[in-house]
């Protein structure tokens, strides 16, 4: 399919469009580059704090035998959707904390592979939703509006949205 | 405050839950294996990150976000009727969003407050379109998922761009509902 191949070779060719684009613009290149892996180290050495406290927590989520219970209940729904069953506790941390959801995509990531189609869903979905919970919260707190009326509920139709058509579109490259 | 009530939650109930699944030895080890796997994980996506932020970089410096900012302001201005009728509102929106699409959060949350401060401030209408620019900010926009390409990377996928087209089909529905469910909720809510 002309969307995978175009897939498979995306990081050299978006590379060579921002290069080429920086060139015509007379951007010091060199110096840009530069100053995106130090902006790269900050945000990884920012995020790391998180990551150390909530990283023990899913993997004891993980080991607990919880999954597999959630499985069982939410399985036979997730399977007639056409959602991998693995990224169930994914899609409940999703809206709730953006490093919860990292550590369990990282987790589904690595247990099954990162080519499998589980993994894929899984890394698709983490890409293309945010953390509902704490935009609202800044968003609303910084405005200094108490009351967010509609914005949680329609939020969450979009995240909704989000993982099914993950599920879906996953299936239909890669199923 | 959320989070710390998640983490308690967390360890209270799988440490109760795992006698009954008889996963006892597995959850004891999986606290300090967990600790353990985020030095490395940091360690391995960093790299890639630091790759993907400069190009993002060239990008920004090559003004490709003031061009997505102008290529912006016609739909912006129909979804946001009463608060693009304000010059320097309209301008903190389409930055918002061109930083969004970019995956600039550094630069996109600071000029998204500008807005919905001013949005509040509009009172009526400009509630409304609070929500929606929060409904907007909570369905990602982002063209060049950076961290999970880091991840998938480091955990060997064969090509870790491969999953562009498919995160850019599932935004854009996630934004279209985002937006379906916003005109819905709307009226349904007076």
């Amino acid at each position: 399919m002309a969307l995978k191949s175009l897939g498979a070779l995306a990081a050299p060719l978006l590379i060579c469009c921002a290069l080429l684009t920086a060139r015509l613009h007379g951007v010091d290149v060199y110096d840009a580059l530069l100053c995106g892996a130090r902006r790269g180290l900050k945000t990884a050495l920012e995020i790391l704090p998180a990551l150390l406290v909530l990283f023990p927590a899913i993997y004891l989520l993980r080991a607990s035998g919880l999954p597999e219970l959630l499985g069982q209940v939410l399985g036979p729904l997730l399977r007639t959707l056409g959602v991998p069953e693995e990224t169930g506790l994914l899609m409940l941390l999703r809206p709730l904390s953006g490093s919860a959801a990292l550590s369990a995509a990282t987790e589904i990531i690595g247990r099954c592979g990162p080519d499998s189609l589980p993994g894929r869903t899984a890394a698709v979905m983490l890409g293309s939703s945010e953390t509902t919970f704490y935009v609202v919260a800044v968003y609303f707190s910084a405005a200094g509006v108490k009351r967010s009326r509609w914005a949680i509920p329609a939020a969450l139709c979009a995240d909704l949205a989000c993982f099914l058509s993950s599920a879906w579109v996953c299936r239909l490259l890669w199923g | 405050m959320l989070l710390g009530i998640l983490v308690t939650a967390i360890y209270l109930l799988c440490t109760l839950l795992s006698p009954l699944t008889g996963s006892t030895e597995a959850a004891g080890a999986a606290v300090t294996e967990g600790a353990r796997a985020a030095i490395p994980f940091v360690l391995e996506i960093a790299g890639a990150l630091c790759l993907w932020s400069g190009v993002l970089e060239l990008l920004e410096r090559s003004g490709v976000s003031a061009g997505l900012a102008r290529l912006l302001r016609r739909p912006l201005r129909r979804l946001f009727p009463r608060s693009s009728r304000e010059e320097g509102l309209l301008s903190a929106l389409t930055e918002n969003l061109s930083a969004n699409l970019l995956g600039l959060g550094n630069a996109a949350t600071p000029a998204g407050i500008r807005a919905a401060k001013g949005m509040a401030a509009l009172g009526g209408r400009g509630e409304d379109e609070l929500c929606l620019l929060v409904v907007l900010n909570t369905a990602s926009l982002q063209l060049l998922p950076a961290m999970i390409a880091s991840v998938r990377a480091a955990a060997g996928a064969a090509a870790p761009f491969d999953i562009l087209p498919a995160v850019w089909l599932s935004s854009a529905c996630s934004v279209c509902c985002g937006l379906l469910a916003a005109a819905l909720f709307r009226r349904l809510w007076r």
